[in-house]
């Protein structure tokens, strides 16, 4: 404003805080300085989470397996979805879709509410913003970890070796984390301007199961263009590469490079969206 | 190389609506809204797109710190106080202007920021050090030290939900008092804990300032502004109305934020006038001499001053108090209704009335003006411009009132004197030898 008038300290070790306006650099290195805290919010998350349920980590056991029994009674016997295997028993199929699933929907409904929820933060100290949805979906993955060695043990108990595709797992972890942490970023911002979005939430993660082949195996939709139109639901890469990694199931193929240039669109859109909106945050939050 | 380590430049911040803070909106009224906008622009072309009230929190702001100035902020609540140390701690940014600052900023807006009551006080502590910038290493080094000043014992490991309110704060301030920043931003985090503890935390306050930290101070309390900091500057509506020497500064905050009360009826106004408080009130205020209600007193008689008063929340540390101030504005004596207590009163809600009695003998023919005010510990005052009523002393019956007119002492106590005759010729004997 005036900087004709008052000479600047700019670019003498000073840092300037100004108005800016449009679209910000996304500060990827100050995040990094942040580690720190960021690892602290993580385990707070974590932490508070097991303290507060009376079953504590047992609710990390429960739930996937709860879930299985109830898909595998009510989709697989009353309702007859089969898994694409024979051999493959459907229980461990829809595990292997629940596994992901899980940590996604559990980090879209933590995170949502994450920047709203966490407001003395916002307004009392100064910190990347970027900070809170990401300890809020890396929080998830103690769950996560948990739920793999129910998977782990109910493959066992059915006879069923991973295969060598195994190696490949951290890949797909990592992939979740990119799809979870996309829609997380857009719905943490969305829910600060506009309050509702909390309240859209669970309808969402509802509605976005069965756009995502948890229950069902991906060959139920032909391949072609509606097969396209579902891979750009990054979910069913995510769980169609579990499926293969786990399991030994056929490979997305070219399905999958769909799924990943979708997870990159949503992820740095919704990077740049988070780091334009922070600036009102601690003033409307 | 400048001494200057942070500086604002024609510095602003407005928000949109009434109100302190920018609303969020819900998305129904967004497209409602959206919905709406092209039929209003039929129906009225000219109107401007988007009207809504904006308020500038700050205007004009304009500061320079040099390396190791302790500066005060003061100003009533909704003077901008916050929000500058809001825009200077890098929270929110300005709408206009810019502030540069250099080194490392700590600031504290809060006591106990991030904590979580499931958490214990071990974990809390380390929380709490990440979430104020603090590293990994800089928390296990000061570890020991924090739970020392902090003084929660064996209470270390048990979840902090159990603690109480005095333990909370402590453990908070402990954590915030080990920063380490050039630079520290403090926000009125001193009006909590009990006396004793905020005795402690000025203490540590001013040890930090002694150590050549830059510290930005915003408080209430005018007595640790005037101990703690090297200038002052006064915020009203955003804006700076005063800067300099932090006694000058404070004195003349206290004196046009006062409430007046021009004669004993007017008492009842200046009450009402005052801003209201949850937990206290003023009933009315009453100076007497003889039984009888009058501003003019006589100084060989005793003063009565009555204060009724009703207290709404069981409160510890309440005291209700007046000062005597001279017609330069000096206060000659302030005296609290809790002076003669040997431990911190607890006051329980109700009706009171507390009667002072100024002696007989002790002012001089003069005016003065009597403050009353009521306050909380050391911290918070209740009534922070208080009630002030002029009263004026005659003289009665002294033979040096003279002496009195051209000296114009400020208090006249009738000093006991003794005088002794030690020998009939005492100076006739000297001489004669």
């Amino acid at each position: 404003m005036s900087d004709g008038a008052v000479r600047s300290f700019r670019g003498e070790g000073f840092r300037i805080y100004e108005h800016k306006n449009g679209w910000a650099a996304l500060g990827l290195r100050e995040l990094w300085t942040y580690r720190e805290l960021l690892i602290f919010l993580t385990w707070r998350d974590i932490l508070v989470r097991y303290k507060q349920a009376v079953l504590g980590v047992a609710w990390a056991f429960l739930q996937p397996f709860l879930m299985m029994i109830v898909f595998t009674v009510v989709f697989n016997r009353l309702l007859g979805v089969k898994s694409p295997d024979p051999n493959l028993p459907y229980a461990v199929f829809s595990f292997a879709g629940l596994l992901p699933w899980q940590f996604f929907s559990g980090a879209l409904s933590r995170s949502g509410v994450s920047l709203v929820g966490n407001a003395s933060l916002l307004t009392k100290v100064y910190f990347p913003r970027l900070v809170i949805p990401i300890s809020a979906v890396l929080a998830g993955l103690v769950d996560f970890a948990i739920s793999f060695v129910v998977l782990m043990g109910l493959m066992a108990a059915y006879g069923l070796a991973p295969t060598w595709h195994a190696v490949f797992i951290p890949l797909f972890v990592l992939l979740a984390l990119a799809t979870a942490l996309a829609v997380s970023l857009w719905l943490s911002a969305l829910n600060v301007l506009y309050r509702d979005v909390q309240y859209l939430i669970p309808f969402l993660v509802q509605l976005w199961m069965f756009v995502s082949p948890v229950i069902y195996p991906i060959d139920k939709i032909p391949a072609g263009p509606l097969r396209i139109i579902f891979s750009l639901n990054p979910m069913t890469g995510v769980i169609g590469g579990f499926r293969w990694a786990l399991l030994g199931q056929e490979f997305p193929g070219g399905y999958m490079w769909i799924s990943i240039v979708a997870v990159a669109v949503l992820l740095f859109g919704g990077l740049f969206y988070f780091k334009r909106m922070e600036r009102v945050f601690a003033d409307v939050v | 190389m400048n001494d200057v380590v942070l500086r604002t430049v024609d510095l602003g911040k407005m928000y949109r609506i009434g109100g302190e803070r920018q609303a969020y909106r819900t998305l129904r009224d967004t497209l409602a809204q959206a919905a709406r906008r092209p039929i209003e622009r039929i129906r009225h072309p000219g109107a401007a797109a988007h009207t809504s009230e904006m308020i500038w929190a700050l205007k004009d702001v304009n500061i320079e710190l040099g390396h190791g100035e302790v500066l005060g902020i003061i100003g009533r609540n909704g003077s901008g106080k916050t929000t500058l140390l809001k825009v200077l701690s890098h929270i929110t940014e300005p709408t206009v202007g810019r502030a540069e600052i250099r080194g490392r900023v700590a600031s504290l807006l809060e006591v106990g920021t991030g904590f979580h009551g499931e958490l214990t006080g071990r974990e809390n502590i380390q929380l709490n050090g990440a979430i104020l910038g603090m590293t990994r290493a800089e928390i296990k080094s000061k570890f020991d030290e924090i739970v020392e000043f902090s003084e929660i014992g064996h209470f270390l490991d048990t979840p902090v939900k159990h603690y109480s309110s005095g333990m909370y704060v402590r453990l908070a301030f402990a954590v915030a008092a080990h920063l380490d920043p050039e630079i520290l931003i403090v926000d009125e985090v001193l009006a909590v804990g009990d006396v004793e503890f905020q005795r402690k935390c000025l203490g540590r306050m001013g040890k930090v300032a002694h150590e050549g930290r830059t510290v930005l101070f915003v408080s209430h309390n005018m007595g640790a502004v005037r101990n703690l900091c090297s200038r002052v500057i006064q915020l009203t509506g955003g804006r700076i109305t005063r800067e300099g020497d932090p006694q000058e500064v404070t004195e003349a905050y206290l004196r046009d934020s006062l409430v007046r009360a021009d004669s004993l009826e007017s008492v009842e106004a200046a009450i009402a006038a005052l801003p209201t408080d949850p937990i206290f009130r003023f009933q009315g205020i009453v100076v007497r001499q003889d039984g009888r209600p009058t501003l003019t007193v006589r100084n060989s008689e005793p003063v009565e001053i009555e204060i009724r008063y009703s207290v709404l929340e069981r409160t510890r540390g309440f005291r209700v108090l007046f000062d005597l101030l001279d017609d330069d504005h000096n206060i000659l004596l302030s005296s609290h209704h809790d002076d003669d207590a040997q431990s911190v009163l607890v006051v329980e809600p109700g009706e009171y009335v507390s009667t002072a009695f100024i002696p007989a003998d002790l002012l001089a023919p003069r005016s003065y003006e009597l403050r009353v005010r009521a306050r909380i510990g050391n911290g918070r005052w209740l009534t922070n411009e208080g009630v002030a009523i002029p009263l004026t002393a005659e003289d009665t019956n002294d033979i040096n009132q003279v002496f009195h007119d051209m000296l114009r002492p400020r208090l006249r106590p009738r000093i006991p004197w003794r005088t002794v005759r030690l020998s009939e010729s005492a100076a006739y004997r000297a001489g004669d030898l």
